[in-house]
């Protein structure tokens, strides 16, 4: 973030710094996405925002499919008892919603963390904030 | 059911449209641009559209539908409501930001980004009226068996009367407040709802001393079934056959739902990704409340009112809800549980007719027909007299289909969004070499061999179950294609992609991607 903001001086002041840099613009001044796309700082927003995302969504996935195949082929442990008249399949059942509140709050932190800021980065490679 | 009741339950429903109403009718003041009318003009907080999501979302099935599942198949009925909130992790995480970041309008915005437009949102715009329609016709059947039960209306004629004004009431909605209007129906609706399955539930909970356990338990001894309704299999378990129909259905059900075009349509109207991201987690806790108490009403309905008077109640299963009502809150709570399901079916069909004159206006007419040429006005025009043949075909159709089993048709619905939607969309954000004739192949691949399945099914032909119960042309064993046609959509949008010679769209396929994650180019911010 700093690191580019200072690379790019607003444009109309006078300064003794050099051309703002044009690597993210074509010749007509328009946004380069190939290189913006290839820069590193794109690269990383790209990892971290699968980084979470992807294990997480595998993880749902096969939790909620391990639930839905045992409930069909394993009726006799879904419904041994647990305490009360809840029996494992309920029981797993209210954790699937469990599960899911938990990982909604995880993305979010994560989101917010380490996902923004370097959205913010990149946006302010090509002046976008 | 007496007339009082009856007087009530139209008062409180009356009470409900007119406030809507003069809303919709305060919010339309603006309502000139494809923005103001498809996208509210990206205006909403994260939290207002989490609402307006669960009120999309929440439909009839979902509230009358599973507490009925559940009240007379136990265990089974459940899984509805687990597969529906769990489905939502993937619109949070996959698709609601870049979504939003990508497309403008539609769900065609998205997938014709790097492919060639027309044959693309042609077939986006397929896909999308098909599902819409789909979904509609069940929801305005639904509120067919709504009316016998709740107004004691058993005169086709006079339901079919009802069915109409259910439409026109919905179409002055979409006309007069575009998608402002709408969402604030939707919002209105869903706290609505959610509040009267809380209280429901936190009463019920009352009644049985706060001990869940005593809720299954009372459940159990009222149910035929015994024991086994808190158990998988009462209604899946009989044979291989149903059992793989129950993972069919589990599949649809987590996958359609980020697939739905109402659902997609609803992460245009807020302005950015993050508040996109905002509003899903927002939807997830709502429904999470909600399903929850499904649960609860559910095996509370088993054990109050028992499955056998459930079954023989006008309007089957989906009476659950509605008699739980009456014997824990009386005539008041009846009525207003009634007004409640109206409303649901009024905003959810709003919703739907918003979506889909959205994608004919803006895919077919704008992009296909008049290659992206039209002006502002037109299109809106378009997409104003879309809404209304949209609006006289969902009547029409709800009449028609007035008394067939509903919540079948919504599940299919959802097969049918997964199928023809999900692989799409997913390979278009996530895998570079994805291009036009996959994106085709994908979309008509798994719309058409969901819609083949279904129609050989035995939910049409062969069963006592049935659409048409008489004649018997069914050779798929399966009431739900899922399992079958989602992976098979998936195979051919990369068959379609790797059997073509033309390369993916390098440059354009660059500028999504940065797009889809950051949002520039996008004008958002």
């Amino acid at each position: 973030m700093t690191k580019s903001l200072s690379a790019r001086p607003r444009p109309g002041f006078a300064t003794f710094e050099p051309e703002p840099r044009r690597d993210y613009l074509d010749a007509d001044g328009e946004i380069d996405f190939v290189a913006l796309q290839a820069s590193p700082d794109f690269q990383r927003l790209r990892r971290r925002a699968v980084r979470f995302a992807l294990p997480a969504t595998v993880l749902f996935l096969v939790w909620y499919l391990t639930y839905v195949l045992l409930s069909a082929y394993a009726p006799g442990f879904m419904s041994q008892p647990v305490f009360g008249a809840v029996n494992v399949g309920l029981l797993f059942g209210m954790l699937q919603f469990v599960s899911t509140v938990v990982i909604t709050l995880l993305y979010g932190r994560y989101a917010k963390r380490r996902v923004d800021p370097e959205v913010d980065a990149v946006r302010a490679l090509v002046d976008q904030r | 059911m007496n007339p009082t009741n009856q007087a009530l339950n139209i008062s409180v429903f009356a009470v409900f449209v007119l406030i809507t109403l003069y809303i919709v009718y305060r919010a339309s003041s603006r309502n000139v641009t494809q923005s103001d009318y498809y996208a509210a003009g990206s205006s909403f907080t994260g939290g207002q559209n989490g609402m307006a999501l669960a009120g999309d979302f929440l439909s009839a099935a979902s509230f009358l539908g599973i507490s009925g599942a559940i009240a007379v198949t136990g265990y089974d009925g459940f899984l509805y409501s687990i597969g529906w909130v769990v489905a939502w992790l993937m619109g949070l995480m996959l698709i609601a930001e870049r979504l939003r970041n990508t497309g403008r309008y539609t769900l065609g915005d998205v997938l014709a980004f790097r492919m060639r437009q027309r044959p693309v949102r042609a077939a986006a715009a397929n896909a999308t009226l098909v599902i819409s329609l789909f979904y509609m016709i069940a929801q305005m059947a639904g509120a067919g068996g709504l009316i016998a039960l709740l107004l004691d209306v058993h005169d086709r004629t006079a339901q079919a009367a009802v069915i109409a004004i259910v439409g026109l009431i919905m179409l002055f909605y979409v006309l007069v407040g575009g998608m402002k209007g709408t969402t604030w129906v939707q919002i209105i609706k869903a706290v609505l709802l959610i509040l009267c399955v809380t209280m429901i539930t936190v009463f019920l909970l009352g009644k049985f001393g706060f001990n869940l356990s005593a809720i299954l338990r009372g459940a159990a001894e009222r149910s035929p079934l015994g024991e086994a309704v808190l158990s998988p299999g009462a209604k899946y378990g009989a044979t291989d056959t149903t059992k793989l129909d129950f993972i069919s259905l589990a599949l649809a059900l987590v996958l359609g739902t980020a697939s739905l075009p109402h659902v997609l349509m609803r992460f245009y109207t807020v302005p950015n990704a993050r508040e996109a991201r905002r509003s899903v987690s927002w939807a997830i806790w709502l429904m999470a409340t909600f399903y929850l108490c499904t649960l609860v009403i559910g095996f509370g309905a088993m054990a109050l009112v028992g499955p056998e008077a459930i079954a023989n109640a006008p309007g089957g299963e989906n009476s659950a809800a509605p008699l739980l009502a009456f014997r824990v809150g009386g005539t008041v709570l009846l009525g207003i549980v009634a007004a409640v399901a109206f409303a649901t079916i009024l905003a959810v069909v709003a919703g739907l007719t918003i979506t889909a004159s959205a994608s004919f206006a803006h895919d077919v007419y704008a992009n296909v027909i008049k290659r992206g040429k039209a002006d502002t006005r037109s299109e809106v025009r378009v997409a104003r007299i879309t809404a209304v043949v949209i609006g006289v075909l969902s009547i029409i159709g709800g009449i028609a289909a007035n008394g067939q089993n509903v919540a079948f048709l919504v599940a299919l619905a959802f097969a049918i969004a997964a199928s023809a939607n999900l692989s799409t969309i997913l390979y278009s954000l996530f895998w570079k070499r994805f291009n036009t004739r996959g994106t085709l192949w994908a979309m008509y691949g798994g719309l058409i061999s969901s819609l083949v399945l279904i129609a050989f099914s035995p939910a049409v032909s062969g069963t006592p179950d049935s659409i048409i119960p008489t004649v018997d042309f069914h050779w798929f064993p399966l009431s739900n294609p899922g399992l079958v046609s989602i992976p098979l959509s998936f195979l051919f949008g990369f068959l379609g992609t790797i059997l073509s010679r033309q390369p993916a769209d390098e440059r354009k396929q660059a500028e999504m991607e940065v797009r889809s994650l950051t949002g520039i180019g996008s004008g958002l911010r």
